[in-house]
């Protein structure tokens, strides 16, 4: 970067390494890990992100609850989840440093913001010492950085406000670890030109900070080693970052266009799945109506007033907005009427932990409803599967109109990873006919003849000549729609709705196990996967045989998933809840399956899913 | 009716009150309001020369709910309290249909609040059509948010603790941009009603006092028999002096200094004008009525102009649209392809 008199550094080569950066919510920390991901992206590793924040938007400055932290995890081969445990800790003061402290490994590097460890701050989060100063971080590679103060100094020519330059403090840590880490820094740069582009003084003023951040790590002792982490081997094409959040919007774009269908999208902010919405509201010109509602039911309900009238209903939300919604879901069971339910799911219940992570809304998805009121449910299983499973959701609904419940959780929805851009015109076609003519004799139109083939009752809209037609929450006599007491009736309808969601085919389920020896088979669904399939890889280097299968479609499931299934002697089934779908396998397939359960509001690491199944393939 | 308008085209359609009939059999209950409303609107809907399948009626849940069962239209009799929240999805996404709501007073001011306020808050050009009989009739018999205080119920032996709502002084509070009120037995003045609110380009909230000849008989008898209604019936015609009673004897005035709008005998009546833009001369009309009816004024209280919801939504979809360039799936290409993208090759 800049011609300095530097001393020569080591440079060594790393396969992976993992980083968190923590400080105040103030500090700008999700930006900076950010940017740090972007630019080991745009470097060719594969990448892995797991961010941490609290609910507060600025908790108390220096306290520990008002830590926020930014994990990347990059390397030079493909990977499945951002990290156990971080190689490096980025701690901007003494609550980051004590928050994150026992995630470390012995040996971890630590960089320390030492303007923040003033006796105030140290008190604040009850050291009593500063650790940097006693032998509590002896295990540690502990360096001492001036990043405020060093920030300021560098900063001192540009003319901007001290404020201003204590807040460029990010870009310095991020200008530091981008040297250590040999990152290319061109998007960077272009970034902070875009971000700032109506302050020009601030441009400066945070490269200037990047910059000094950069030669710091090239011209101080205390760093003499560098580090290089190659490019992973990936399939060719066009990559880009993208969190679990970003791939549902798109995917929701995505359907719209493949459908030529409009969208309505009709949502009520809410905690972790806010920026669903913010996404499509960008999006007008593929033909998306958002719709912030006055509550969660009206937002439901105004997707499925679109939807009768020939769009595309999508409503997102999370746990507690789904119960909300909970009446109108069914009453689009009994309209049959196409309808996608986002939950971005968090930890409850009630308000719970709304930042944390949690898979506990598989029962409310399945069973949550008045009534015997099935619907599809599906689930992604990483942040860039978000973009398939969107479309999966809308296919679904569309061509059976149905409700189909997409389950995400805050884990996929704010982790990130690299995406395969698919070749758009490679994506299903989702177009499915309205409902043109009068299906039954004498010129009568049947609103509950069913298609033969899929179950599904003909969509007609209004605005079609010859076509209208009462639909409601009341029992429907099979094909008329008329209102109907009648028992024979009731029992028939209850049963074909059931049937419909039953019988929509879904792909078989395939099984990882390379060997073909596997005695234990681990099931998951949704966010899981990766640290699933991260444990599965470690055991079977170390020669422990594991098969691994993970469930997409949790409503119907896999057709040969019993089969599976029965074919081993284990069955494990981790899941962040007390054990949701094990109940369901039990109940559907009566196998003895294993629950492994963790609801602490953070993701399996790979090491306890290794210990865990270790266990079981070794001692049964 | 502003929208939708006939369809190009198409000649004018010579509908009559016979092809507003569904086949379904009417089961409200044998003496109900119900049915005078339905058909006043099943004689009143072919003047609108709209064709039948761009009409929608969407309900909720109670007795004056099942209506659009029985409105050879398009019709979604729907889940407690949601259809206007239904309703705004419906009608913001599909411009061109003539959207009608058909609630009572539980459905509208008691479970579902919530979406009537801000329905009417928005403007959405939806037609509601609130039947008021203050009581709930198809639970059989609980007090609603209509009825008057102390109440006497199967739910409220001791009689009713809460005070109601006043459904058009709410609205009004919700920036209702058409506020109307009228009675099922008078099918002139209800079908000038609904037609001033088809007119109404936005959301129209109309309450039609209904009478439940079962569970709560002769609740607006003081305002339809012969011998008492002349005393206590206000008629509003826009531009003329708000006067009632025999021979005019009573007038609605603005006294001096007051915030409000009193009955007295003689004195000068103001001259009625729905279009003042200030909503407190509408409110002010609305609180002459309390629950004992003795000064109930009916007809037209505002009618503003005012943009619709519907129309700022569909004008930021074209806007958007006019700026884009390509085939949808180009589109969408280039939108995946934004941002920090790199290639493996």
């Amino acid at each position: 970067m800049a011609e300095v008199d530097a001393p020569e550094k080591r440079v060594e080569q790393l396969e992976r390494v993992v980083i968190r950066f923590a400080g105040d919510s103030g500090d700008g920390m999700q930006l900076t890990g950010d940017r740090f991901t972007s630019e080991a992206a745009q470097l060719g590793n594969d990448i892995s992100t797991l961010p941490n924040f609290p609910a507060e938007i600025r908790a108390p400055a220096g306290t520990l609850p008002g830590v926020s932290s930014f994990q990347v995890h990059f390397a030079d081969y493909d990977i499945l989840t951002p990290g156990d445990a971080p190689n490096v800790l980025v701690a901007m003061n003494p609550a980051a440093l004590k928050a994150n402290l026992a995630d470390l490994p012995a040996g971890a590097d630590i960089i320390v913001n030492t303007d923040e460890f003033t006796r105030r701050n140290l008190a604040k989060v009850g050291y009593a010492a500063s650790p940097l100063e006693d032998d509590s971080l002896a295990g540690y590679a502990v360096h001492p950085v001036a990043l405020t103060s060093m920030t300021v100094a560098a900063l001192a020519d540009t003319g901007v406000a001290k404020k201003d330059a204590e807040r460029a403090k990010n870009m310095f840590a991020l200008g530091l670890l981008s040297w250590m880490y040999s990152r290319p820094y061109e998007s960077t740069l272009r970034f902070l030109e875009q971000k700032f582009a109506k302050r020009p003084e601030l441009v400066a003023a945070n490269t200037a900070a990047f910059r000094a951040g950069w030669n710091f790590g090239e011209t101080t002792e205390d760093f003499a080693v560098r580090y290089e982490v190659k490019p992973a081997r990936m399939r060719p094409g066009t990559y880009r970052n993208i969190t679990g959040n970003a791939a549902l919007a798109l995917g929701v774009v995505a359907a719209g266009v493949r459908s030529g269908l409009p969208v309505f999208l009709g949502a009520y902010p809410i905690t972790p799945a806010s920026d669903v919405l913010h996404e499509l509201s960008k999006h007008k010109r593929f033909g998306i109506t958002t719709m912030q509602a006055e509550d969660e039911i009206a937002a439901v309900g105004a997707a499925l007033g679109a939807s009768y009238g020939g769009a595309l209903g999508v409503t997102t939300t999370s746990g507690p907005g789904v119960a909300l919604k909970s009446e109108t879901i069914s009453l689009a069971v009994a309209l049959e009427l196409p309808l996608v339910v986002i939950d971005v799911q968090r930890a409850g219940p009630s308000t719970g932990m709304p930042t944390k992570t949690e898979q506990a809304d598989l029962n409310l998805a399945l069973y949550g409803r008045h009534g015997e009121a099935p619907v599809a449910v599906i689930a992604p299983r990483s942040p860039s599967d978000c973009f398939h499973a969107a479309i999966e959701a809308a296919r679904i609904a569309l061509t059976y109109r149905t409700p189909v419940i997409l389950l995400s959780d805050n884990y996929v929805a704010n982790g990130s990873e690299p995406w395969l851009l698919p070749d758009v015109t490679e994506l299903p076609d989702l177009h499915v006919p309205f409902a043109d003519a009068p299906n039954g004799e004498d010129g009568r139109f049947l609103p509950y003849l069913r298609d033969p083939q899929t179950l599904a009752r003909p969509w007609a809209v209004p605005g079609t000549p010859g076509l209208e037609h009462r639909i409601g929450g009341l029992e429907k006599a099979d094909k008329t729609g008329d209102i109907s007491y009648d028992p024979a009736n009731h029992d028939f309808m209850v049963r074909i709705r059931a049937e419909r969601i039953a019988a929509i085919p879904v792909p078989d389920i395939e099984v990882e196990d390379p060997d073909d020896n596997a005695r234990v088979l681990v099931l998951g669904w949704g966010s899981t996967y990766g640290p699933i399939g991260a444990a599965c890889r470690a055991l079977r280097q170390r020669s422990l045989p594991i098969a691994q299968a993970h469930l997409r479609h949790l409503n119907p499931m896999p057709a040969n998933l019993g089969a599976v299934l029965a074919a081993y002697d284990k069955v494990v089934i981790p899941e962040m809840n007390l054990g949701q779908l094990a109940r369901e396998i039990r109940a559907r397939y009566l196998i003895d399956a294993i629950p492994f359960n963790q609801v602490s509001g953070l993701p399996f690491t790979a090491a306890t899913l290794e210990n865990m199944l270790e266990d079981v393939v070794k001692n049964g | 009716m502003a929208s939708p308008a006939i369809p190009a085209g198409r000649t004018p359609l010579k509908l009559t009150a016979k092809d507003f009939k569904s086949d379904q059999e009417v089961r409200w209950c044998p003496g109900c309001g119900d049915y005078a409303i339905l058909a006043a609107v099943q004689q009143f809907m072919p003047e609108l020369g709209i064709p039948r399948e761009n009409i929608v009626f969407v309900s909720g849940i109670g007795c004056s709910s099942r209506f659009p069962y029985y409105m050879n239209t398009y019709g979604m009799h729907s889940i407690h309290g949601r259809a206007p929240a239904i309703a705004t999805g419906l009608s913001s996404s599909r411009p061109d249909l003539s959207v009608w709501v058909v609630t009572g007073d539980g459905d509208a001011l008691s479970i579902g609040g919530n979406h009537l306020i801000h329905a009417l808050r928005r403007n959405v050009n939806v037609k509601i059509l609130l039947f008021n009989n203050r009581i709930y009739g198809l639970t059989k018999g609980q007090y609603s948010p209509t009825s008057e205080i102390g109440k006497i119920t199967k739910s409220t032996p001791a009689g009713s603790a809460d005070s109601p709502f006043n459904p058009l002084s709410l609205a009004l509070g919700a920036e209702a941009s058409f506020v109307a009120r009228t009675i099922d037995s008078d099918r002139k003045h209800l079908q000038s009603v609904l037609r001033a609110a088809a007119e109404h380009h936005g959301s129209a909230f109309v309450e039609i006092y209904q009478n439940c000849n079962i569970f709560n008989d002769g609740a607006f008898e003081l305002l339809k028999d012969a011998s008492s209604r002349d005393d206590h019936l206000i008629r509003l015609e826009q531009g003329q002096p708000i006067t009632f009673g025999a021979d005019g004897r009573y007038s609605v005035v603005h006294p001096e200094g007051s915030f409000g709008l009193q009955v007295r005998e003689g004195g000068e009546a103001i001259v009625h004008d729905a279009t003042v833009d200030d909503p407190a001369y509408a409110f002010a009309l609305s609180r002459l009525s309390g629950s004992d009816l003795s000064t109930t004024p009916i007809g037209v209280f505002r009618n503003v102009p005012r943009p619709t919801y519907d129309e700022i939504v569909q004008k930021q979809l074209l806007d958007a649209r006019a700026q884009a360039t390509g085939t949808p799936d180009e589109m969408l290409s280039g939108l995946l392809n934004t941002g920090d993208t790199w290639t493996i090759l």
